[in-house]
């Protein structure tokens, strides 16, 4: 195991973010297959994320969706096409570097064993207590905590067993927003929350995240619906990109995923005949 | 070498201690009553060496003697010299003494462990046997961890310790009778001096035990928290990469590391001291002994080849006092396992099958389902289904709806017969569920649960497992129609990929996928299907209900339902609320009603999204 070669390492002259491409992620024909796998988990992505705007991928169970988002901090090197972060082929710049300009909420919302106000500041370890209680808020995590009697100071048990998963993804989105990043990665983030606390949550963001890019992986049509583009991924290639409109328009999976969560009255509303379906 | 062949003590941990130790201890002679014989050769063998062993010395003690008169007689010129002859034919006697007693602690030996292995032979297939025909309710208050470790650790430690320490006891205590015989026999003033300094070291060692232990608790709290950290390092791999947290992490790791390295040295360094320590005492007492023995000599009260065997005698003194000690604490131990090991065997079983004659063939089945006055409690004094009646006809949708926790799979598990209904009956195409075997019941449903279930075998295996001589093609053909196909080509491997024990080198979409792969390929009489609500998304879902409708044609099936189609689409309707079944009907019929169902309806549906 100690002789084990790490897979992705640092370039030897690392560049930096170029300033005026700050926040934009770009995907320029990107293909990715898992080591030993038959089939690529990705083809031929490509598209552009900008700051100020949220990008939505929404496509079924292993449509490859979650691993676009893993691509981004360079957890794994594409096998082929390029990603750029901020103007620069993330294989140029240090992983630190990139990555601190990155606030990333996992699907498996993993806690540490310390404190709440310990874990949302891992990323962030000098932030001070009324910028914790404001992402926390944000987040919509300020309610639960404080209803704690140790607040902040609770300590979470190893692995987080000791909240709801709606709590540990809400303290997961509190931690991302610490970071004060560049890039939002949300990887299916909502899924633990109620309907209720998904939209209280979406306002939030949309208020306090003005100049932010926001890239959303998500299964609800609910969550990623007032997206400015939505693309939607099957068997790892873009089959339909848009606004949630065209999209109801223009895309039959799309339509085929909103039409079995969304009633009948917010179908017609975005101006679309129902299909005699039911 | 000095007096205590125990071992190293390390720290001594204070073990578990049984609730029961003689209940334990007797249902354990139980078990050893069928090998009696065996047991009275084990110890009459036991005891026959350890007497041949202890008699030893003395005998050696003679030759010297011999030696030493014959060699002061030349000195003095009133004999010959050493009779030689004399000392061989008491040499040879030794060795067939130490022969003798070798042998029989061979023999003791390798009858004790055919004991041990046998018994434990039987408690694992006691155990074994017992897995099989608990009831649910039991596996719902027992992890099966502990079941796991009843039939492993427990078992094991049982075995362990009839295979050493019985025969432990036995020489153990043979010798320290059998030597404080034989000292006595040659000096009882020696025997004193002997016996005073035993408490000495007692107290040396209880001294250095009291210190170490607390660097041992040290150890094995430090201990626990680095495996701790490196076992969150592992889970929080992402979240640690993702946030730059890699210093921190490395630190964390170090500042345990150090603190166990220090506590773990510190009480390496004090239990190193015991032995030296518990040396010199044990020396000291040797150097007492020989000069008063040499005085005793000068004084014609003893020979010298006693004093040679007295020493030897004190040199084996100490060990099976050591032994005793530390048997006791096996013992506990041993008897605490007994004492799980017993307990789950005495659990109560699951109501018995019906005999060969009496059971009813699952053959003809055609899928219908008849509830009459069912009622249920998981406990007798809850009843949390009341009086339910229903009828479903082969090849009816039924769709389970109610809040989550509102007793929604309670009825899965009755069908099943995972538990016994309390009243009324459940009858399939008219015979009561009860009146088939078990295995034959569960083989006509199949079932697709939120919490899927595989094991550690390549995917096409686990997709095997619901037709066990399923051909390649015939894995693959379930998986595509489970959607599955495409996603399992994306993995290393593919079909071949072998997950992991937890299975979560894929994720809980892609799991229930392959549990519906299976059920698809199990080709089951009646469905069970818990619609996922958040694992599967609803383009999956849609597209596993399209093959799920092929699959459900002419098949009863029971859908614990989420998605508004199912629910529309389903023949008869049950509503759940609080564990009782308060509502059924068809989708228009309950809404007409405008009770539980159409408030429910309303506000998980209408307002969502």
């Amino acid at each position: 195991m100690l002789e084990t070669v790490p897979a992705i390492t640092d370039p030897e002259a690392p560049r930096q973010i170029d300033p005026d491409s700050r926040g934009v992620v770009e995907f320029r024909n990107v293909s990715f297959r898992y080591e030993g796998a038959e089939e690529d988990a990705l083809s031929d992505i490509s598209f552009i994320a900008r700051p100020g705007q949220t990008t939505a991928f929404i496509g079924s169970t292993g449509s490859g969706k979650s691993t676009i988002i893993n691509l981004i901090p360079r957890f794994y090197d594409v096998t082929a096409g390029v990603i750029l972060v901020g103007g620069v082929d993330v294989r140029e710049l240090s992983q630190k570097e990139l990555r601190s300009h990155i606030g990333y909420v996992p699907q498996k919302n993993v806690l540490l064993g310390a404190s709440i106000a310990d874990n949302i500041t891992y990323g962030s370890p000098d932030l001070e207590q009324a910028e914790i209680e404001r992402v926390a808020q944000i987040a919509q995590a300020a309610e639960f905590i404080e209803e704690k009697p140790e607040g902040y100071d609770f300590d979470i048990a190893q692995g987080g067993s000791n909240v709801s998963g709606g709590q540990r993804q809400r303290l997961s989105i509190a931690r991302a927003l610490a970071v004060k990043p560049d890039i939002f990665l949300f990887d299916d983030s909502f899924s633990a929350l109620d309907m209720k606390t998904d939209a209280a949550l979406r306002r939030a963001l949309a208020t306090n995240l003005t100049d932010v890019t926001l890239i959303i992986v998500a299964q609800r049509v609910g969550t990623i619906m007032d997206a400015d583009r939505i693309y939607v991924i099957d068997d790892g290639r873009i089959v339909g990109s848009g606004s949630h409109e065209e999209l109801l328009k223009s895309c039959k999976p799309y339509y085929e995923i909103a039409s079995s969560q969304l009633s009948e009255k917010e179908l017609v509303s975005a101006g679309t005949e129902l299909a005699g379906e039911n | 070498m000095g007096g205590f062949g125990g071992g190293p003590m390390h720290g001594v941990m204070p073990g578990e201690k049984p609730k029961d130790f003689k209940g334990a201890l007797k249902k354990l002679l139980a078990y050893l009553g069928n090998y009696r014989v065996a047991l009275i050769v084990v110890i009459v063998f036991a005891i026959a060496s350890t007497v041949f062993s202890i008699l030893g010395p003395k005998f050696l003690g003679e030759a010297t003697t011999e030696l030493f008169n014959g060699i002061m007689g030349q000195i003095a010129g009133t004999s010959n010299g050493v009779d030689f002859s004399k000392i061989g034919s008491i040499l040879l006697f030794l060795i067939a003494l130490y022969a003798a007693s070798a042998l029989f602690q061979f023999i003791q030996g390798f009858v004790m462990t055919n004991v041990s292995n046998k018994v434990s032979y039987r408690l694992r297939k006691e155990l074994d046997a017992k897995i099989m025909h608990l009831p649910f309710s039991y596996y719902d208050k027992v992890a099966t961890g502990d079941v796991m470790s009843r039939i492993t650790n427990d078992v094991d430690s049982i075995n362990q310790s009839l295979n050493q320490s019985v025969t432990q006891i036995i020489t153990s205590i043979t010798s320290l009778i059998g030597i404080l015989v034989m000292m006595l026999s040659i000096s009882w003033v020696m025997t004193l001096i002997a016996l005073v300094t035993l408490p000495l070291s007692a107290i040396v060692v209880s001294m250095i035990v009291k210190r170490s232990q607390r660097h041992f608790v040290d150890q094995q709290k430090y201990l626990g928290e680095v495996n701790g950290t490196v076992e969150e390092t592992f889970s929080a791999h992402t979240v640690i990469k993702a946030f730059n947290g890699e210093q921190t992490a490395l630190s964390q790791f170090e500042q345990g590391n150090s603190s166990l390295y220090n506590a773990a040295w510190r009480s390496g360094f004090l239990s190193g001291l015991m032995m030296p320590i518990m040396n010199l005492i044990g020396n000291l007492g040797y150097v007492i002994c020989c000069v008063v023995g040499g005085y005793l000599a000068i004084n014609g009260n003893i020979t010298v080849g006693n004093i040679q065997a007295f020493i030897q005698y004190l040199r084996n003194f100490q060990q099976p006092i050591v032994q005793v000690a530390q048997i006791s604490n096996v013992l506990q131990q041993t008897m605490a396992a007994a004492e799980r090991v017993f307990t789950f065997l005495e659990e109560e079983e699951e109501v018995a099958e019906p005999s060969e004659a009496d059971r009813v063939s699952t053959e003809c089945i055609e899928g219908s389902v008849a509830f009459n006055a069912v009622s249920f409690g998981y406990s007798p004094d809850t009843k949390i289904i009341n009086d339910f009646t229903a009828s479903v006809k082969p090849g009816q949708k039924v769709a389970i709806v109610g809040h989550t926790g509102a007793g929604k799979t309670t009825i899965v598990k009755l069908l099943m017969r995972f538990y016994d209904v309390s009243g009324g009956s459940i009858e399939l195409d008219g015979h009561d569920i009860r009146s088939f075997a078990r295995d034959d019941l569960r083989s006509i449903f199949g079932m697709v649960l939120q919490e899927t279930w595989l094991y550690k075998a390549s995917i096409a295996e686990n997709i095997r497992y619901g037709k066990l001589d399923a051909s390649d093609e015939e894995v693959r053909e379930a998986a595509r129609i489970a959607q599955a196909d495409h996603f399992i080509q994306t993995l290393p491997d593919g079909y071949q990929m072998v997950l992991n024990e937890e299975a979560s080198n894929v994720s809980l979409g892609q799991k229930q996928l392959l549990t519906i792969a299976r059920a698809i390929l199990h080709d089951p009489k009646i469905l069970i299907l818990d619609e996922a609500t958040s694992s599967v998304d609803t383009r999956t879902e849609l597209l596993i209900q399209k093959a799920m409708d092929n699959l459900m044609a002419g098949r009863t099936s029971f859908i614990i339902a989420h998605r508004l189609s199912t629910i529309r689409n389903a023949d008869i309707i049950l509503v759940m609320d609080k564990g009782d079944i308060v509502e059924q009907g068809t989708h228009s019929q309950l809404l007409e009603l405008n009770g539980f169902y159409a408030s429910l309806y309303k506000s998980q549906f209408e307002d969502a999204a």
